[in-house]
């Protein structure tokens, strides 16, 4: 198509907590200045910042990127916030490669900062007003509750038990345990998961990630300025984004056709044909543990309904053929929803360039695939990595 | 980046003070509808889709699950930006570059009418620790910064108030806009005093509409449109939202933006190159700070061509021809999209009785109005 390579070169990202001390604009300036210095970058580098967050209930801040905007680096500069619900931190990328690939911008710092514990008791409070207010209001539902009624119908299409979607839940979490920015890492059983607290049946506490404050912030440049500033970029190869319509009723929901649109859209960028078998690291978003099974399914990595069983052969584990996840995903690390999915992208950035750590997975990644979900069940974005 | 972008087509509903018979879905839907079938496209056609909103407007969390059914973009690229108007067309526009899309649209709209505490939403907007406290409106913050302009220019308030009778009355031949009159000098200052020395009538008032453009690279935007008008600079720029560190009484968001806008349009000397401006008037003061931050004055100057009657619409420099903001109504994040709609209007040569001649390159530029410092700036060309 004829569009400037697009690099990452540098990221950060700070401690995933229920409740920070820092505010919003602190956390979102931690995290840039981390990703400005692992790159060995000043704000002088940088020519256009790009803000990813998700609803300003949560801060209770109005406008909420304007408030984030000398936080993030983009005091005096090109700087805009973008807004795609759940999937906003996997567009943080998306974004920014569209700035970088036009060709008006050399460097771009892709920040994304959530701070869910300013909304009090509990942020669920900032999603009653997200439904119609004439249609679904009025029914007093929560996102749990919706999101049951998709792992009930995910499960009762496949024939899937508790127990075998419980059993991500139990990767994840023990994945965490190695990120130094975990919230939740721990070592769980599945009869854990099984004896937690129902909160909107099938949907128990432990099935479900927290609600988190951070922020994770990545530096994405030309090819030229990649090759001036480090001898291992990491390529944004792909991107796809797509939005189902609001009317979540009016789908079956056992399948997202829109995650598997916005893969197809990465994919063909990617020139990838094969993603199960070209792809050699998956990031799909993690909010419940039925969630990465669904995405997996969504971004063609196997066949529909076959995930679980690729989670209970140990497939997706960090040692296996497909690793999911090895960051601990949301369920693990937290779930400061733009950060997380921006959280992935690093954990794709560390993972092709070998320097995961305890985290590493083994043989030569070169080909990774991170994903995010939102809004009404409604919106997938794709980012396809190489190195 | 070689790659040009056009405008071939702009549908819009509005401009009302108050819209009761319709839902914003509706307004979106009707404005949509005249852009695709001013282009000739069904949305199908369309491969990306931006819409500029902010939730605490829209009265909902996540707003953006709502903007794509009434767009017909089910299941299609689809982007919020959380920006002014300009800035979505900046976004469309790198789009385009990148190759990533040929054929793009960008909606926004105002259903202000639906707030009835929209000062207090914008008090939501300051740093809820260090500036919230203060609880002052947003139009003691604009006060402030006008206070300071009118120091440091020697800008008079009757200047001032002569920017919202030109603009007020250019609205009379527009037939969109919400809030146009005739009034004097006196009929402004005598106005109550909101926050001194910003008055009620300074104040743009606020306004319902939807705006939606079809944009397309440069082949197929000639294959829609035989005269289509070229994009041929954005530029966007914040500086900072907390009160205590911004540069009162300038607009430098304004300059960054508009430099960089200038740079890719290959822009030296505004006042000879650009023959219409669209320009921030949401105070009646920021359309004489804004020309000054675009370089089409120097610092203090624009009172003199003000004085003159050059900003008027048959002087060297026609600004808000269109009414503004003041005399069309303030439309939230589609205010800059009006502007613009102003210079597809004029360049097309459609814009009725307040046509100007021989009019080829424009600037619209916007502000994303108090507690904020985001400006941006699109410059449009029919040559």
């Amino acid at each position: 198509m004829g569009y400037n390579k697009v690099a990452c070169v540098g990221a950060g990202i700070t401690r995933f907590v229920r409740r920070a001390k820092e505010t919003g604009r602190e956390l979102a300036w931690e995290a840039a200045k981390m990703a400005l210095d692992s790159a060995g970058m000043t704000l002088k580098d940088i020519d256009c910042v790009v803000m990813g967050t998700a609803p300003d209930a949560f801060d209770g801040v109005h406008m909420k990127g304007e408030y984030l905007a000398d936080g993030s680096g983009g005091f005096c500069k090109p700087y805009m916030r973008h807004f795609v619900g759940g999937g906003t931190g996997v567009f943080a990328p998306i974004h920014g490669w569209q700035h970088v690939a036009s060709g008006k911008f050399d460097t771009c710092l892709v920040v994304c900062e959530e701070k869910m514990s300013s909304t009090f008791p509990h942020p669920q409070g900032a999603f009653i007003t997200i439904f119609d207010h004439t249609t679904e209001q009025a029914l007093g539902p929560t996102l749990i509750w919706i999101f049951a009624l998709e792992m009930n119908r995910y499960m009762q299409r496949w024939g899937l038990s508790e127990r075998d979607v419980a059993k991500v839940s139990v990767q994840n979490k023990a994945n965490a345990i190695d990120h130094p920015a975990a919230q939740l890492g721990q070592k769980i059983t599945v009869e854990d998961v099984l004896n937690s607290e129902v909160l909107a049946w099938p949907v128990k506490r432990l099935d479900i990630s927290p609600a988190s404050d951070g922020a994770a912030a990545i530096i994405l440049t030309n090819e030229h300025k990649a090759r001036q500033v480090t001898d291992k970029p990491v390529w944004v190869s792909g991107v796809g984004w797509c939005l189902e319509t609001a009317y979540w009723a009016t789908r079956d929901l056992y399948y997202p056709v829109y995650v598997e649109k916005a893969a197809k859209m990465a994919y063909d960028m990617a020139g990838i044909r094969e993603p199960d078998k070209e792809i050699h690291v998956a990031e799909p978003y993690d909010p419940f543990d039925y969630k990465m099974l669904h995405h997996m399914e969504g971004l063609l990595l196997c066949k529909r309904g076959e995930a679980a069983k690729l989670v209970a052969d140990g497939v997706t584990a960090r040692t296996g053929r497909l690793p999911c996840c090895p960051s601990g995903g949301a369920l693990g690390v937290g779930n400061p929803i733009a950060a997380t999915g921006l959280m992935k992208i690093i954990e794709l950035f560390l993972q092709l360039r070998g320097e995961a750590g305890k985290r590493q997975i083994p043989g030569d990644p070169r080909v990774g695939v991170a994903q995010a979900w939102g809004d009404l069940m409604q919106v997938g974005t794709v980012v396809v990595m190489n190195r | 980046m070689n790659r040009r972008v056009g405008i071939v087509s702009m549908g819009y509903h509005g401009f009302s003070a108050v819209t009761p018979d319709l839902s914003y879905r509706e307004l979106v839907y009707l404005a949509a509808s005249k852009a695709y079938a001013a282009a000739g496209i069904e949305p199908q056609h369309v491969d990306m889709f931006i819409c500029a909103a902010e939730d605490f407007c829209e009265g909902y969390s996540i707003s953006d699950e709502y903007c794509n059914d009434q767009l017909g973009a089910v299941k299609k690229p689809v982007q919020t930006v959380c920006g002014e108007y300009l800035q979505a067309i900046g976004n469309a526009c790198m789009l385009i570059q990148s190759g990533l899309g040929k054929l793009v649209v960008v909606e926004a709209h105002s259903k202000a009418s639906n707030m009835k505490t929209h000062d207090d939403v914008l008090s939501f907007g300051m740093d809820p620790i260090w500036n919230r406290p203060l609880k002052v409106t947003p139009h003691f913050v604009a006060g402030l910064d006008m206070h300071r302009y009118l120091l440091d220019t020697g800008t008079t308030e009757e200047q001032c108030a002569a920017i919202v009778v030109k603009n007020k009355a250019n609205a009379m031949l527009n037939p969109s806009a919400a809030h146009a009159g005739r009034f004097t000098v006196a009929d402004v200052l005598r106005a109550e005093t909101v926050a001194w020395p910003v008055n009620r009538l300074s104040i743009a008032p606020r306004a319902d509409g939807c705006i939606v453009t079809v944009l397309a690279e440069e082949s197929l935007a000639r294959q829609l449109n035989s005269s289509p008008v070229w994009i041929t600079g954005t530029g966007w720029a914040t500086e900072t939202t907390a009160l205590e560190t911004r540069r009162w009484g300038s607009a430098p968001s304004a300059e960054i933006a508009s430099q960089m806008a200038y740079k890719e349009a290959g822009i030296t000397v505004p006042s000879q190159q650009i023959d219409l401006f669209e320009v921030d008037d949401s105070y009646a003061y920021r359309e004489l700070q804004a020309l000054e931050a675009l370089k089409v004055f120097g610092k203090g100057q624009a009172l003199h061509a003000l004085d003159e009657g050059r900003l008027g619409p048959t002087g060297d420099c026609p600004v808000n021809v269109s009414g503004g903001s003041l005399g069309v109504g303030h439309l939230l994040e589609a205010t800059g999209a009006q502007k613009l709609l102003e210079l597809f209007l004029q360049l097309s040569f459609k814009a009725g009785e307040r046509q100007l001649p021989d009019v080829t390159t424009g600037l619209a530029q916007a502000w994303r109005g108090v507690p904020t410092t985001t400006s941006a700036v699109v410059i449009c060309s029919n040559e």
